[in-house]
């Protein structure tokens, strides 16, 4: 530790941490531009200057190391004078377009030129311009804007781990860009928009929307991607204007991936925004009455059945669980995929390391998973330990580019168990099985296969739980945690065991199961395959407008909030499910979310556990029941990142990313 | 041979080129090959002036680099556009670069300039002649500074040179010639005209 002085504040700090670190501890502010601590230092920018004691010169504290004794002064006369002398350099290519920038009011050289710019320009020449480039369907680049921190070279190069950006040229013709014109092939870049302390790069569905003093933020969770990422949704006049991530150490950092960033436009089409019945083979508006009514007419004597979603909040599963109870349903299943996963013990369907404790681990082995694809969040920690070094991956499945070196360890279920020979030697290590690797004919036997692999390992111990289930979306763990899965499967129920079915927000399986003659009630907020099939249309809340808690991948309860009023006659899923109960001659027994939730967290516990992550170590490393498993290879998990339910199949953002991506355009050679 | 003047459609290195990569690489220790990326441009840059009579790094050359590096192409695209004795164009066969810096200018490079401008017909700097055949870049100091004005063309420097001398240069380049690098006044390396004037019979 060394001892440092900051303007009298006495602090002490680690040996080796920055002088910029310091001034942070002893709570004094610096401007900066180009540091950000989940960065490499550049030392570029040169904003962060302070005068250290015995220095000739002022130093850049982000970059100068501190040592014991040290006395620093953030607020003297040449401090000031410096960063203003900075200011003004920075400021001589930097246009005076702040009205028509859509970093207006977030800006960092905007801020703090308010804090040591000048009242106006000694600057007479020509101000240099710069060709704006194209580096995807997502993030506009105003390149005259840029004011070469290099924060996003560094980001994409490190965190991204896709290290196509750069500076090209030298001097006054320097620029920031990929050289080659190219959309950035990453499913982190919309964090680039957050990290530019400019206007260079914005968001580019959200160019010239609105300002952000005009929005209402309200603090939710992402529920696109297992991870359950924290999130800030931006509204204004009951719209979703964009999304943001929030700072969650143990979750997503300050990262959003771009499905959960972008998406939001899906919110506004091709929604159910009234109750729709079906008459004479027809669909026809309806009242919420009707609905209902023709809902208990068609109810009673058929075998009832119901499956849930992918993104569905636990409340709405946990009421329609009482209801399907009360109802005497044959079957209830939230496994739209199939997925063989076993329920009898939490953390044969969790991802029990922990997103946080990956940092910890020292090999990994992922099977039948794209970790890039799936959870680009949870991808970019894997990265981030990877590049501590002393860490070893390999994948078992198609080997496809995950931003850091995985050794190919086999294709098939066949391979699993050789893998133990990979993981041997480590202290911690982890196994990733991802969930389309239990949606197959031997996936009981692909679970029990890698839950032994990890045991074998070592990985099952009191202090380390190296099996890891790597879900998709932010809606699946929940109905497993609420046991939604009881009586006939999925499967038997289109089969024919269900005549009656209640799909809550079910659309990730192909309609043309549902039986002929079956009675389906589509209780959801998009109009896709499955409403398309249905006798009843119940129009619910998507993520951003209803309260709901969503529970991520490593078992982490999280509260959504309710950001917008749900379209026209949408209501909050659980109420429908309430407001049905009633007319079924059911009636649930709770009025409010508060009771709703304190009969949740009565049934099952883990729901009173907000915001916690798993509970560390292994208990018990009886694995689940062993099953025979074949040698046909795993199918790549991910094709298409950017449209995978009924959100981000609406989304015109998505569309275009995926047209982008998926079908090049012709590289353009470079100028 | 007529210059090309648009980006090839793939690169390789020839056999000249294959033969002087492993000497590179053996230069830096293991694991650092990246650290070849500017012996590697500039092997690139002369292969393409053999093959094609253009001294110039195309995009597919320093994506052949990369990939020969186990580097990211990025990083080869800054490197070469940084320095600018990458051409990330294609340029006549001859570079023409006058060296403008003080000690050239106040000896006469405007002249220099001038006598290139008069001889091949270009306008500018930056620019290349109508016959493809010169391509002319103002340069910072070239380090013959005692030999000013100092004009490098490709690899040679032609030093001591006035308007007339350059012109003579140039028209001899055009005839396809190449004279003797050095100095136009007949000056031994940097000693003064008219030979040696201390050191002299140091053999003895």
């Amino acid at each position: 530790m060394a001892k440092v002085t900051v303007d009298g504040i006495e602090v002490e700090v680690p040996n080796g941490a920055s002088v910029l670190q310091a001034c942070e501890a002893a709570g004094k502010e610096i401007p900066r531009f180009c540091y950000h601590e989940r960065l490499s230092v550049a030392g570029n920018c040169r904003m962060c200057l302070v005068e250290v004691e015995k220095a000739p010169k002022p130093v850049a504290s982000c970059a100068y190391p501190v040592m014991d004794g040290m006395k620093v002064f953030t607020d003297t006369p040449m401090v000031r004078n410096a960063r203003r002398g900075v200011m003004e350099f920075l400021l001589i290519n930097h246009p005076l377009d702040c009205p028509i920038c859509d970093q207006g009011g977030e800006c960092d050289l905007q801020d703090q030129a308010m804090a040591y710019g000048r009242d106006l320009s000694r600057y007479a020449e020509g101000k240099r311009a710069v060709k704006d480039k194209y580096v995807g369907p997502l993030i506009k680049t105003v390149m005259n804007r840029c004011i070469h921190c290099t924060r996003c070279v560094r980001f994409a190069a490190e965190v991204a781990g896709v290290p196509e950006m750069g500076a090209t040229g030298r001097g006054e013709a320097m620029e920031i860009g990929t050289y080659v014109e190219k959309a950035l092939t990453s499913e982190l870049s919309g964090n680039l928009i957050d990290i530019c302390p400019v206007g260079a790069l914005t968001s580019r569905p959200y160019a010239f929307v609105t300002r952000p003093w005009e929005l209402a933020k309200t603090d939710s969770v992402d529920v696109l991607d297992a991870v359950g990422a924290n999130i800030r949704v931006d509204t204004r006049g009951g719209e979703v204007l964009r999304i943001l991530p929030r700072l969650h150490e143990e979750v997503n950092e300050e990262w959003l991936a771009d499905r959960g960033r972008f998406s939001f436009d899906g919110l506004k089409r091709r929604r159910l925004d009234r109750p729709w019945v079906r008459q004479d083979g027809a669909l026809r508006p309806a009242s919420w009455a009707e609905a209902f009514q023709a809902i208990a007419r068609a109810l009673p004597g058929r075998r009832l059945g119901a499956i849930v979603g992918d993104t569905m909040d636990a409340e709405a599963v946990f009421a329609l669980k009482g209801l399907m109870t009360g109802l005497g349903a044959v079957g209830l299943d939230c496994r739209q995929d199939g997925a063989k996963l076993d329920i009898s013990r939490p953390d044969f369907y969790l991802f029990n390391t922990g997103i946080a404790r990956i940092e910890e681990a020292d090999a990994l082995v992922i099977i039948g998973a794209d970790p890039r694809r799936e959870a680009p969040v949870l991808n970019a920690r894997i990265r981030k330990r990877w590049s501590q070094g002393g860490f070893r991956a390999g994948v078992i499945g198609t080997a496809r580019d995950l931003t850091y070196p995985a050794t190919v360890l086999g294709a098939a279920p066949t391979d699993i168990a050789g893998a133990a020979a990979f993981l041997a030697g480590a202290q911690r290590p982890m196994v990733v099985l991802g969930r389309a690797a239990l949606a197959r004919a031997d996936g009981a036997g692909v679970l029990a296969a890698a839950w032994e692999l990890a045991r074998a390992a070592g990985g099952l111990r009191e202090d380390w739980h190296g099996f890891n289930l790597l879900h998709r979306f932010g809606g699946q763990v929940a109905p497993l945690d609420l046991g939604f899965v009881q009586g006939l499967d999925m499967a038997a129920m289109l089969a024919g065991g269900a005549e009656a079915l209640w799909l809550l927000g079910a659309d990730g399986f192909d309609a043309a199961r549902i039986p002929a003659g079956a009675f389906v009630i589509y209780q959801g907020h998009h109009g896709e395959a499955a409403a398309a099939r249905a006798d009843v249309i119940l129009p619910g809340a998507a993520y951003t407008e209803k309260e709901g808690s969503y529970v991520n991948t490593e078992g982490r309860v999280q509260r959504g909030r309710m950001a917008v009023p749900p379209p026209g006659e949408a209501r909050e899923d659980w109420k429908i499910i309430r407001a049905a109960s009633e007319v079924l001659g059911v009636p649930l027994p709770f009025d409010s979310l508060e009771e709703l939730r304190a009969e949740m967290a009565a049934a099952h516990p883990v729901f009173a556990r907000l915001d916690q992550g798993p509970l560390p170590g292994c208990t018990d490393d009886s694995g689940p029941a062993p099953a025979p498993v074949t040698d046909a290879p795993f199918a790549v998990p991910v094709e298409n990142y950017w449209q995978v339910d009924p959100i981000t199949r609406a989304s015109e953002t998505m569309a275009a990313c995926a047209a982008a991506y998926l079908n090049p355009r012709p590289l353009l050679a470079a100028e | 041979m007529s210059v090309v003047q648009q980006e090839p459609a793939s690169f390789a290195f020839d056999a000249e080129s294959e033969a002087e990569i492993p000497r590179i690489l053996a230069r830096y220790p293991q694991g650092r090959q990246a650290s070849a990326v500017i012996p590697l441009l500039y092997l690139a840059q002369r292969q393409m002036k053999r093959s094609t009579g253009s001294a110039w790094v195309p995009r597919v050359a320093m994506d052949a680099i990369a990939e020969r590096l186990s580097m990211p192409p990025m990083r080869v695209y800054e490197v070469a556009s940084f320095y600018f004795m990458f051409n990330t164009r294609p340029i006549g066969r001859y570079h023409l670069q006058v060296c403008g810096t003080t000690p050239c200018w106040l000896r006469g490079s405007d002249e220099v300039k001038r006598a290139c401008q008069d001889a091949t017909g270009i306008a500018d700097y930056g620019q290349t002649s109508a016959d493809g055949l010169f391509t002319l870049t103002e340069v910072e100091c070239l380090g013959g500074c005692v030999n000013a004005p100092v004009l490098q063309v490709d690899d040679d420097y032609y030093e001591d040179l006035d308007y007339e001398s350059t012109l003579r240069l140039i028209e001899a380049l055009k005839r396809g010639e190449r004279p003797k690098p050095g100095s136009a006044l007949g000056r031994q390396g940097s000693a003064p005209l008219g030979g040696p004037t201390v050191l002299t019979g140091a053999e003895d």
